[in-house]
């Protein structure tokens, strides 16, 4: 039972440290695109690793003091919001005209013309 | 199809119920079975959520399958993504690509977003029926379609074409 605890408390540090990680990637970054992609991401692991290891960490109570069942469904909860959440911002970004950052290579959507924004004058 | 449906919510409500109550007491099941049966009734007599998923063992398998690749793609690119924050001279390509997918089935489409959108590195911006936009943190491809599909969409979608019709 020490043993699994431990697994959870160092799963605790790799999820913190994950996270971490992600909020370096948020100042560093240059441009709004790069940090939504830096800040999701590192929080999706971040936030599944310590759950896990939250779970862990309880394991042996079995009954009310376990948390493992319920981790997993914020897990899943996580794993389907957090993509939508984030794809919205980003559209959004888009959509308002944000400018790329100059490091830009190649932009698709704009040379296929994007058809929200032409829709959008139409009415 | 529409028994497909109400089965699959069903299920996908009862193992949510015994994750969040984590116990097997049969009050416990049957009170979390009569709930479930109200909600799917009343709330996926309609919806078309599962309709075209497969029910097969093959499938089964090929659930897992595709949990275990999306895992361990998501801690490579998670150690990837960690190698560019923190070098020094912060060594990113951004750029949005444009990739074409083979499937058709709605579901399968929602998870195959979702899934670029998780893995680090890569973000859905925008879906167009089969055209995904996606912005890449390193764009090794460029322009061109398909070697941007085969980088960043076959991965995924060899497993989903097996789940979904």
């Amino acid at each position: 039972m020490e043993t699994i605890k431990l697994i959870g408390a160092i799963m605790i540090l790799m999820g913190s440290f994950s996270l971490l990680i992600a909020v370096i990637g948020l100042l560093r970054m240059p441009d709004v695109y790069n940090r939504v992609q830096a800040g999701t991401k590192a929080s999706t692991l971040g936030a599944i690793v310590s759950f896990i290891g939250v779970g862990l960490y309880t394991v042996e109570s079995w009954g009310d003091g376990n948390w493992l069942g319920r981790v997993i469904i914020l897990i899943i909860f996580i794993l389907l919001t957090n993509p939508v959440s984030s794809h919205v911002l980003m559209r959004v970004a888009y959509f308002t005209k944000i400018p790329l950052t100059k490091l830009t290579k190649t932009d698709m959507l704009k040379k296929d013309g994007n058809t929200i924004i032409k829709e959008g004058e139409n009415e | 199809m529409k028994t497909k449906n109400l089965i699959v919510s069903f299920t996908v409500l009862m193992i949510a119920w015994v994750l969040l109550n984590w116990t097997i007491d049969p009050v416990n099941l049957i009170i979390g079975a009569s709930i479930s049966i109200f909600l799917v009734v009343v709330f996926c007599s309609k919806c078309e959520l599962f309709t075209d998923i497969k029910i097969t063992p093959k499938a089964f398998i090929y659930t897992f399958i595709y949990l275990f690749v999306f895992i361990i793609e998501l801690i490579k690119a998670n150690i990837d993504i960690t190698r560019r924050v923190l070098s020094p001279k912060l060594q990113i390509n951004p750029g949005i690509v444009k990739v074409k997918t083979k499937l058709k089935s709605k579901m399968a489409r929602l998870i195959l977003a979702d899934s670029i959108t998780l893995t680090p590195g890569t973000f859905t911006l925008q879906v167009e029926e089969d055209v995904f936009y996606i912005h890449c943190i390193d764009t090794r491809c460029g322009d061109d379609v398909e070697k941007a599909t085969e980088e960043i969409v076959r991965k995924f979608e060899k497993y989903l074409e097996v789940l979904y019709d």
